[in-house]
Formats: structure tokens, C-alpha cells, sequence
């Protein structure tokens, strides 16, 4: 007899891939906008021959390379990762998932890495044309290594372009356009990027005015916190637009998780947008509340943002579990045009369509193509609930609702106040004031801290949001894991967590020793 | 262009980019030997800092195709990404470590405030070194000598158990470093790494001291990578392999499979005995005229290195052989074609891979602008330049 999973694999799996994923994007993103921000200082150096352009390049370099180390350490793991701990997820959709990261490692990591260190080591032993040349082309790199990875995280809350075949008892690509041109790949990319590029203005801002604090560096400050605010000002209202049309994906193709992040249980039509809302925490599924101890919405926003029509029917978390509405978004199957599955009866066919996966399989073994026809047929007419086969409870498909819905609202409250902020920054350089504006300047510094946190809100939103799916519908986490014991993976948990928090802390402390000697680097007045 | 390929041709088109990308991996592991002789090569201050200085210099080049290798492995054999990595479990979190602690040690090495001290990230830069090359030889290995795992495609069906590569063996891949083989290969990889570190520095960094210690280093690592390498290659030659019947698919065992292989294959026998020759004129011409060879050895050693391995890779691969056996189930054991992406995705990728000459094209260009100048102790003077 096959012994059973260990049923805290999955669990141990997901915190070691989710800790792994959260200190790599304490890095990531600040090399992301950095990296850019860095090529426009230089080409102004360039283009002025001012060598003050020089020093402020080379400084904020040293940031960058500090930082760049450890997001390249914490980026082989994820990659790793995926084989390790998540071994039958890397067959079950190999076929289309290892192509964007081997796209990856040769389009775009090495465009990085090579570039990287001509932008370092290279200062003196090439002209100035090319080392110019070769700090965009890190940025494009790290941006372009962006693009492939969020492609790949994009496919996975939305797969398209494929098809199961029951021979390999895998996904195929049939489309590796459809699989990079996804909608949900695209908006994630751009809002991503664009989050990595707030990310980096808000810590150059905040840095900037530290300096203008300390009344030390203040030529260093001064022109560094106009190129940050003005890019910063730029990439957050990208993030907002982005971010619009990303909830919009989200509601046609994973309106759980639009319902989870609204902290919706029952939709209806004309869904207001919830602005401050308190989730009660006695919400039962099923009890008839509403899910609220308070909350202020702006009404019919929800339809509108959602489905682009302020009346459109917007489920909630009980509609989606109990179905029997008419769906208006589009991933349903053709069956449900007209009344949406219980999750009960999605259920009922992902176990049809595995049954039918074992019978085909059987029927070639023993060479019946009569009855390998018939089970292929059924496989494919249900194949789109094939991951619901391996639930094994109704509320399973519920994420962790108050983590989501409190993720998503600090995440976008965040977002308006770093438009708010780059605007008040540029208001008062521009009026040649913002040096005496302390409270502001201290706002600053404190705010990075704070973009960090969105910049993290924002993953646990995507990736909470999606449970219980590491493919939506398709192959729910727990029969994506390996087979491994579960104490192996809470020993290198452990050892990662130790690992991780070692090297951020070193990270820390190397960034401020940096940035308070800022001046022995350059940019002094 | 790629469309018209048969599924064979595909699948044997990309054996031979992952042989390209893990003989290229192996050259590039000069970086990890030479992290292994840091103290042994450099007694001062000033020599250590240009030994780490010249390989800091190149390390993402290592990390970046060892990170290309696995995508384009999973990319192209899925079933031995799952199998492997999901199986040898410890073996594969070991090789992380190993490498999450070289790439920050670089950089961190030399900054104030660096949490740990410089002589810590030194040790991190030696544990890469020295595990690293062993943990990805005695891995390599087991393309020869088995694991033990099984593959399942029905265990799909099973809810409660759904997993399709199931490991056998208990200590997850540790296993594999008790077989004296696997530990040989191994070894081979960590001595071979450490001379080409050695001929490296005699390349790369202009100072006598150095010049002459790595000199002395090349004999002291010869004896026994040719050791350690002979003795693999004897017994593998004359061992039983892994053999494919082309036509069903069923794996036996054959007597002398990797010898017939070689037979079989004689392009890739003259690969390989090109290769080895190679890697022996770049470590035995430096005892020739040491100052008339003494920096040129790696042109021959590294080319050397990148022929045999190639070589033994595609000999893994190639004439009907299992690349990925098990020795739980034979019929479980993987070969390029029962585990490979679909005709659609090696298209698709290889059309990506039409990438890679340009790709070696500016990583040539870039490192003969930074190397145009060996490294001196006025360069690690110097102020303006970053120094690690």
C-alpha cells in the first residue's frame, strides 16, 4: 500500500517557499527602481561632465551592489524551490513553467550579472560611453529577469495557453504567447516593476532627507531627492492605474479572491467599494452577516472597477461556495453561463475528471481505445475543475479573509500617501523650502519603512488571496508538494529563517554604515 | 525553422545545450577552487585581497550559469527536475547554501558594520569552494551510478497520495555521497576547480609571490584530481550501465555501457580525449617553462575541462542511455526521451537558445574589458575602484 502524504508537508512547504519569497522581496525591489535611477544620475553625469554627478552615481551604487548580493543569493532558492519542495507541481506544469525561468537565466540574468560587474570594476578601464551603456543594461536586465519571473507567477493565478495531456499526465504549452501576453501577466508585471520603482524613490527620498536632517551631504541630497521624487511620482500613479486594471483581472479570472480582499460574503448587483471596514471576527460561513463590524464604502465602485459597470453582480465569498447566481466574470465553464457551480459540485466534477485521467490511463495500458476515448472525453469536459478533485472540504477554498482584506487596504492606503508624499516633496523643492520642512522630511525617512511593508502587502494579497491554488482551479497546493518528510522541511525552515535573518541583519547594518559615511563616497557641497 | 525538427531531434538538441551549460558551470567553478586556496596561496593581507578581488570578479558569471542550468533543465526535462530536486532533497538544499553564502560574501566581505566579520565571509567563500564542487561532482555522478526513487504517472489519480517521482531512500540524495564513486567524481571536481583556480590567478594577478605559490599549488592538486578522475573513469568504462531499448523504451543493464557508448560515439570519444589532453597540457606546460606557460595554462585547461565534461554528459545521455537511472526501479530510470517538454516547448525554447552565442558574445566582451589589466596591489590601493 502507498503510504499517505504527510499532511504537514504542505503547510511547512508553503512557509519555507513564502519566508524564502518575502526576504527575497525585501531586495528585489529597491534593485528594480534602483538600478534606473542610478543610469539617469549617470547619464546626467555623462551628458554635464560634472564629476559631483560622478560621486552621487557611485554612491548610490554602493547601495545598489549591497543590496544586489543578497536579492541574487535569496533568487536561487525560489528557483530551487520549485523542485524541492514543490516536485509534482514541477511536472504537473513543468511543460510551460520552466520556460519562462530558463527565458530567464538566458535573456536576462545574464544581461545583469555580466553588466554588473563592468558597472562596478569598470570605472577605470573603459570609456565612459560604455559604462553608461552597461549600468542601463544592468537595470534592463533586472527588469527584463522581473518580467519572465512575474510571467510565470502570472500563469499560475491565470493558466492559459496549455492543455492537459493524459499521455504525459502534465500541461502542455500550446501557446507561449497566450502564456506571456496573459492579461494577469501583463498587469502584474507593470504593477510590480512599478512597486519596485516606488520602492527605490521612497528609500532615495528618505535617505536624501536624512541628509538634509543631519545638514550633512546636502548637494548629494539635493539632487538625488529631485530625480527620486520626480521618478517616484511618475511610477506611483503607473502603480494606481496598474492596480486598477489588476483588480479588474482579478475579478474576471479569481473572484475569490476579489470577494476575500473585499471582505465580501454576499454580492450584489451595484458592489460598493469598501474604503475603512472592520471584519468581524465571529463571521460564520453561512450565519447571514454581512462580515463587518463598521465599514464606509463608496457605493456601486466595487461593479464598476470589477466588471467595468457599475450593476454588474459581484459574488461574495458564500455566493461562490453555494453558486446558483448568473456569473459575469469570465472564468466559468459554458455549463455555468447561466448559474454558477457550488464549490460542492466543482467538487464532484474534479473527482470525475481524475477518475476519468485513471481510466484512460488504464484503458491505453490494457489497449482499449474504446473506453480511452470516453474517459479522454470526460477528461477534457472537466478538466477546468480537476484541481477541486484533491479538495477535501468545501471551505478549503476560502483564503484567510481578514489577512487579505486588511493587507489589501493598508497596501492601497500606503500607495495614495507615497503620491501624497513625492507630491509635497516636489511642491517644496520647488518653492525652495523643503530643506526647513523637518516634519516632512522626518515623514520621509519613516516612510521607508513603510513602502517596504506595501511592497510585502501586496504578495501576501496575490498569494493569500490565492489559496488554495498554486494553479487556480488546477492543482491546489496540497497535491503540488513533494514527497518528503515534514521534518526535513521544518529543519531547513529553521535553517533558512536563521540564514535569512543573519544576512538581512548584515544587510542593515553594511546599508547604514553606508549611507551615514555617504560623504567619504562622494556628493559632498 | 525549429518546427520541422522531429521530437528526437529536439530532445537531443537540448541534451546537448545542458551539456554545454554544465561544462560551462564546471570551467567556471575555477571561481569556487580558487575560493579554496584564498589562504594557502595568499599569506599577506594585500595577496588575499587581490585572490578574492580577481575571482569576485567573475563569481556571478559561476552563480548566473548555475541558476541558467537548472531553468533550462527544467525547462527541458521537467521529469528529472521533479524527480531530482523533490527527491535528493538534502543534497540540493546543501548546493543552496553553499552558494547563498558565497553571493554576499563578496560584496559584504570588506564593508564595516558587516555583522559577522571579514574572516567569516572568507570561511563562506571556502565552504562554497570546497562542498559546492564536491556536492555538484558526487551529483553529477549519479548520472552513472543511480538513485533511488520511483516514477508513477497513475499516482496522479491518487488523491491522498498524488505525488509521481517518490524518493526511496531515506536520507533524501545523502545516500548518494556513500558510494566511494559518486565521492570520487567528487572529489575530481573540487582538485580539477582547484587548478584551474591556481592557473588563474597565474592569469589574472600580477604579483610574483602569487605567481610562484600557485605554481607550487598545480602539482600539489594534480596528483590527486588525476587520482581521483582515473580511477572514476576506469571503473565507469568498465561498470555496467544503463541501457535503452530504443524501440520500447525498457531499460537494462548493459556490460560495459559507457565503454560501448564511447565506441558507439567516436566523436565524442575524440571529445573527450581532446579534453582530457587539454586539461593535462594546461597544468603540465606551466612545469615547462614556467614563465613562458605559466599564464597560459588555463586557455588550455579551461577548454579542456569544458570538452570532457561536454563529453561525458552527452555519453550520460546519448546511444540509448538512461541519463537519470534508478536503481529502485529500472524502469522508472529517465532518459532524454521519456522525460522531456513537448515538441511545442523545445521549439519555443529553442528558438531562445539562438540567444546564447550573442549572449557569449558580449559575457567575452565584457570580461576582456575588465581582464585587459591583470590585478595589482596599486589597483586595490586605489580609492576609485571598488574593491571587495
Amino acid at each position: 500500500m502507498i503510504p499517505l502524504l504527510d499532511p504537514g508537508v504542505a503547510d511547512w512547504s508553503r512557509a519555507q517557499f513564502a519566508v524564502t519569497a518575502m526576504f527575497h522581496w525585501l531586495f528585489v525591489p529597491l534593485t528594480l527602481g534602483l538600478a534606473f535611477i542610478v543610469a539617469i544620475m549617470e547619464t546626467i553625469y555623462v551628458k554635464t561632465g560634472d564629476p559631483e554627478w560622478k560621486k552621487i552615481t557611485r554612491f548610490w551604487m554602493t547601495l545598489f551592489g549591497i543590496n544586489f548580493a543578497i536579492g541574487v543569493a535569496t533568487g536561487i532558492i525560489l528557483e530551487f524551490e520549485f523542485g524541492t519542495n514543490w516536485s509534482n507541481y514541477s511536472w504537473f506544469v513543468g511543460d510551460i513553467f520552466g520556460a519562462p525561468l530558463a527565458i530567464e537565466g538566458i535573456m536576462a540574468f545574464f544581461l545583469e550579472t555580466t553588466f554588473v560587474a563592468v558597472m562596478f570594476f569598470g570605472w577605470n578601464k573603459i570609456g565612459k560611453r560604455f559604462h553608461l551603456a552597461s549600468t542601463w543594461l544592468t537595470g534592463i536586465g533586472a527588469n527584463l529577469s522581473a518580467l519572465w519571473i512575474l510571467v510565470a507567477n502570472g500563469w499560475m493565478q491565470y493558466p492559459a495557453g496549455m492543455r492537459f495531456n493524459p499521455d504525459t499526465a502534465r500541461n502542455e504549452m500550446q501557446n507561449i504567447w497566450e502564456v506571456i501576453f496573459s492579461p494577469v501577466a501583463i498587469h502584474k508585471f507593470l504593477h510590480t516593476v512599478c512597486s519596485g520603482y516606488v520602492t527605490a524613490a521612497i528609500f532615495v527620498v528618505g535617505v536624501s532627507s536624512w541628509y538634509f536632517l543631519k545638514k550633512r551631504h546636502l548637494l548629494l541630497a539635493k539632487r538625488s531627492i529631485l530625480i527620486a521624487a520626480i521618478f517616484g511620482l511618475v511610477s506611483s500613479l503607473l502603480v494606481a492605474i496598474t492596480g486598477d486594471s489588476s483588480a479588474y483581472t482579478v475579478a474576471q479570472k479569481q473572484p475569490m479572491k476579489l470577494a476575500a480582499m473585499e471582505n465580501l460574503y454576499q454580492g450584489h448587483k451595484g458592489n460598493g467599494l469598501v474604503v475603512i471596514g472592520l471584519h468581524d471576527p465571529n463571521k460564520k460561513i453561512g450565519d447571514g452577516k454581512d462580515g463587518f463590524l463598521f465599514k464606509l464604502e463608496i457605493p456601486r465602485l466595487l461593479s464598476t472597477m470589477g466588471y467595468h459597470n457599475g450593476d454588474a453582480f459581484v459574488p461574495g465569498i458564500e455566493d461562490l461556495k453555494n453558486g446558483g447566481f448568473k456569473p459575469e466574470y469570465e472564468n466559468i465553464s459554458l455549463e455555468e453561463k447561466d448559474a454558477a457551480f457550488s464549490v460542492d459540485e466543482k467538487i464532484q466534477r474534479g473527482r470525475m475528471a481524475i477518475s476519468a485521467l485513471y481510466e484512460y490511463r488504464m484503458a491505453k495500458k490494457n489497449g482499449d481505445s474504446a473506453r480511452a476515448y470516453e474517459a479522454q472525453r470526460v477528461l477534457d469536459r472537466y478538466f477546468m475543475f480537476f484541481g477541486y478533485g484533491y479538495l477535501t472540504s468545501t471551505e478549503s477554498v476560502i483564503p484567510n479573509v481578514p489577512l487579505v482584506f486588511y493587507s489589501f487596504r493598508l497596501m492601497v492606503g500606503l500607495g495614495f500617501w507615497f503620491i501624497i508624499l513625492f507630491i509635497l516633496v516636489l511642491y517644496f523643492l520647488y518653492s525652495k523650502k523643503l530643506e526647513n520642512k523637518r516634519g516632512l522630511l522626518w515623514l520621509s525617512v519613516w516612510t521607508i519603512p513603510l513602502v517596504y511593508l506595501a511592497s510585502q502587502l501586496g504578495w501576501v494579497v496575490a498569494e493569500v488571496g490565492r489559496q488554495p491554488w498554486v494553479i487556480q482551479d488546477l492543482l491546489p497546493v496540497t497535491a503540488a508538494v513533494s514527497k518528503i518528510d515534514t521534518t526535513s522541511i521544518q529543519i531547513t525552515f529553521v535553517l533558512f529563517v536563521i540564514l535569512f535573518t543573519g544576512l538581512l541583519t548584515a544587510n542593515i547594518t553594511i546599508m547604514l554604515h553606508q549611507i551615514k559615511n555617504g560623504a567619504k563616497d562622494g556628493g559632498n557641497e | 525553422m525549429f518546427e520541422t525538427l522531429s521530437m528526437n531531434a529536439l530532445q537531443d538538441y537540448w541534451w546537448i545545450i545542458i551539456s554545454l551549460l554544465g561544462s560551462l558551470l564546471v570551467f567556471l567553478m575555477f571561481v569556487q577552487g580558487g575560493q579554496t586556496l584564498i589562504f594557502t596561496i595568499g599569506k599577506t593581507d594585500m595577496e588575499q585581497k587581490m585572490i578574492i578581488n580577481t575571482l569576485g570578479r567573475k563569481w556571478e558569471f559561476t552563480f548566473t550559469t548555475l541558476v541558467t542550468f537548472g531553468g533550462a533543465f527544467f525547462a527541458s526535462f521537467p521529469l528529472f527536475y521533479s524527480t531530482s530536486f523533490g527527491g535528493a532533497y538534502w543534497v540540493w538544499i546543501a548546493i543552496l547554501f553553499c552558494f547563498i553564502i558565497q553571493a554576499v560574501s563578496y560584496e559584504y566581505r570588506s564593508k564595516p558594520q558587516n555583522l559577522l566579520g571579514k574572516r567569516t565571509y572568507e570561511i563562506f567563500l571556502i565552504i562554497n569552494g570546497a562542498l559546492g564542487t564536491i556536492l555538484v561532482g558526487a551529483a553529477v555522478s549519479t548520472f552513472f551510478t543511480g538513485s533511488q526513487f520511483t516514477i508513477d504517472k497513475l499516482n496522479l489519480t491518487n488523491t491522498l497520495n498524488p505525488v509521481i517521482s517518490q524518493w526511496q531512500g531515506a536520507a533524501h540524495g545523502l545516500e548518494a555521497m556513500l558510494n566511494w564513486r559518486n565521492a570520487a567524481l567528487g572529489l575530481s571536481v573540487f582538485f580539477l576547480a582547484r587548478l584551474l583556480g591556481a592557473l588563474y590567478f597565474m592569469n589574472s594577478i600580477a604579483d610574483e609571490n602569487i605567481f610562484n605559490r600557485s605554481h607550487k599549488q598545480l602539482l600539489y592538486n594534480a596528483i590527486p584530481f588525476l587520482v581521483f578522475f582515473l580511477a572514476y573513469m576506469i571503473t565507469l568504462i568498465l561498470s555496467k550501465g544503463f541501457a535503452v531499448d530504443p524501440s520500447s523504451g525498457i531499460v537494462s543493464m548493459e556490460d560495459y555501457k559507457y565503454l560501448h557508448n564511447f565506441l558507439n560515439m567516436p566523436v565524442v570519444l575524440i571529445l573527450f580525449l581532446l579534453g582530457v589532453v587539454s586539461v593535462l597540457l594546461g597544468i603540465g606546460l606551466p612545469f615547462l617553462n614556467k614563465s613562458r606557460y605559466g599564464s597560459k595554462g588555463i586557455w588550455f585547461a579551461g577548454p579542456g575541462t569544458i570538452l570532457t565534461v561536454f563529453s561525458l554528459f552527452l555519453m550520460a545521455g546519448f546511444n540509448n542511455t538512461a541519463f537519470y537511472p534508478s536503481t529502485s526501479d529500472l524502469q522508472s530510470s529517465l532518459t532524454i526521451r521519456n522525460s522531456s517538454s513537448s515538441h511545442y516547448t523545445l521549439t519555443a525554447m529553442s528558438y531562445v537558445s539562438l540567444l546564447v552565442p550573442v549572449v557569449l558574445a558580449y559575457i567575452w566582451y565584457a570580461w576582456r574589458s575588465i581582464n585587459k589589466k591583470k590585478i595589482d596591489s596599486i589597483e586595490m590601493e586605489n580609492k576609485e575602484e571598488h574593491v571587495y
